[in-house]
């Protein structure tokens, strides 16, 4: 069986490439743009964002998943850019907080944020911005319970909870 | 983190050759366990093996019925599938009431099968922990051991199983398809989680390289009617610290088939094959619910700072019993 497997594997391509563990050239697509940067394959997607894409919206709470500051799509998805490596982004669409303004104007959940007040410090608010905008796409904004559920991935320190949960019912209930 | 090199692959044969050969690789799949691994000094890799390529996302059903999970399907796609809502809703649920909506559209399922425990003492990369470092001790026995495990533990390791699905999965039968180095098999779910027993570093019978390629679900019809409870310190976004999976089958008055799993409470997705058995054929009343839950709990064994779960595990099995029974009533 073991030597099926091998030739099958011969069979089908040539092995692949390994990259690194130096820096690699990488090609990332972000809000849009091609972008080559060199990185070690290491490198989380977060820390190519901020510290080789100047990037800094995205912010940096724990680095281990547990905060969601980090949020960004990828493909149109929300996920948590310090649990993903760059090099791993390759093909894939990455939109950041920077990349969701609609021509030159700031999103519509952005201005809810800013007209009810949903942050204080503003550490974790372009996460939770990324994850409040994602609702609508889930389908998950439509109960209150719902909004609550859905949004425990991103943690605020200063506890703006209510207000976040209002600049999402206001967007939810402009586009009905 | 340590550096690495990095491969992406396109079939599994590559996946399980490149892994397979090399002590040193890794398969890196969603990442959420694997990379807070690496950055945290607990696990090392000098190479990961991306196998996100593979053609193994999908959920289909097959003739017989039976539901095959791919293993890079994603937490929140399966918990979307009509047909997975459906017939195993423990399994929809299970799945949603774990992690946040980013963590489920990145982590796989096979990953989450494969997750590491949350013992802070694990995941420290210093304290004493066999599991990390065989031999070391486990400072969990006298430590802070609130959230930790009250059956299947041993003197070398008491930490919970953190997932919640799999929860679900036991209480179904569930089978993990793999493939390695010597061809693919297939291992019963209760099975792949052993026990800590004197070698807590070794958690499943599968060898290096060998990826977990599919997640079967065998036809179980009372399953439909399954539904899962978690209990936490907080509403959302937390583990468990007692969870159940729960699906009883009704025939002429008493209960003809029984199936309750426990997380949150042991070192492996726990089949309450204890309270099964005082369930099988007893009327579908509390009393029987007391009895069965009970008996699952006997052989508990409480430290310092987790006693309360062993009350708490009993509720939350009468609990889900009850609502089960309830589900027969519309």
């Amino acid at each position: 069986m073991a030597t099926e497997t091998r030739v099958a594997a011969e069979g089908v391509a040539e092995p692949p490439s390994e990259r690194g563990p130096s820096r690699e050239p990488v090609a990332l697509r972000v809000n849009g743009s091609l972008r080559d940067v060199d990185l070690e394959p290491r490198t989380s997607l977060l820390d190519a964002l901020r510290e080789h894409l100047q990037l800094t919206g995205s912010k940096k709470g724990c680095d281990q998943g547990t905060c969601g500051a980090c949020t960004v799509w990828v493909d149109g998805r929300r996920v948590l850019a310090c649990l993903t490596l760059a090099i791993a982004c390759e093909g894939h669409d990455v939109t950041t907080i920077e990349g969701i303004s609609v021509d030159g104007e700031p999103h519509p959940m952005q201005r809810a944020f800013v007209e009810h007040d949903a942050f204080q410090c503003g550490y974790c608010t372009p996460g939770q911005i990324m994850s409040a905008i994602a609702l609508f796409e889930e389908g998950n904004a439509t109960t209150e319970e719902d909004i609550a559920e859905f949004m425990s991935g991103n943690i605020c320190r200063c506890a703006a909870y209510p207000n976040i949960r209002a600049a999402i019912r206001e967007v939810r209930d402009a586009a009905n | 983190m340590q550096p690495i090199s990095y491969a992406l692959v396109n079939d599994v044969e590559a996946a399980v050759t490149l892994v397979g050969g090399d002590p040193g690789s890794a398969f890196l799949a969603g990442g959420t366990t694997k990379i807070d691994l690496l950055r945290l000094g607990v696990e090392h890799s000098d190479r990961l093996v991306d196998i996100n390529a593979l053609a193994l996302a999908d959920v289909e059903e097959l003739q017989d019925g039976t539901i095959l999970i791919g293993a890079l399907a994603r937490m929140s796609d399966v918990a979307r599938t009509p047909i997975v809502q459906e017939r195993f809703p423990a399994v929809s649920e299970a799945l949603l009431l774990g992690a946040s909506e980013q963590l489920r559209n990145m982590a796989s399922m096979g990953g989450n099968l494969c997750q590491r425990v949350r013992c802070s003492y694990f995941r420290d990369g210093v304290s004493p922990c066999n599991k990390r470092e065989p031999g070391t001790g486990c400072s969990a026995l006298e430590g802070l051991n609130r959230g930790h495990a009250i059956l299947g533990a041993s003197e070398s390791c008491i930490a919970t199983h953190p997932s919640d699905v799999a929860v679900a999965l036991v209480a179904f039968d569930a089978v993990v398809h793999t493939a390695g180095l010597d061809g693919q098999r297939a291992i019963s779910i209760d099975d792949f989680y052993l026990l800590p027993g004197d070698t807590p570093q070794i958690e499943h019978p599968l060898a290096h390289g060998e990826l977990i390629t599919a997640i079967e679900l065998p036809p179980t019809p009372p399953a439909a009617r399954s539904l899962y409870l978690k209990f936490r310190d907080r509403k959302s976004y937390e583990f468990a610290l007692v969870s159940v999976a729960v699906a009883l089958e009704l025939n002429d008055g008493s209960i003809s088939d029984a199936r309750v799993a426990l997380g949150g409470v042991a070192t492996k997705p726990w089949r309450a094959r204890h309270a099964e058995q005082e369930l099988r054929g007893a009327p579908p009343t509390e009393e029987s619910f007391a009895r069965a839950a009970a008996a699952e709990l006997v052989e508990a064994q409480p430290r310092t700072y987790n006693a309360f779960k062993v009350a708490l595990a009993e509720r939350a099995i009468v609990r889900g019993l009850r609502q089960a029974l309830n589900g027969f009533a519309g």
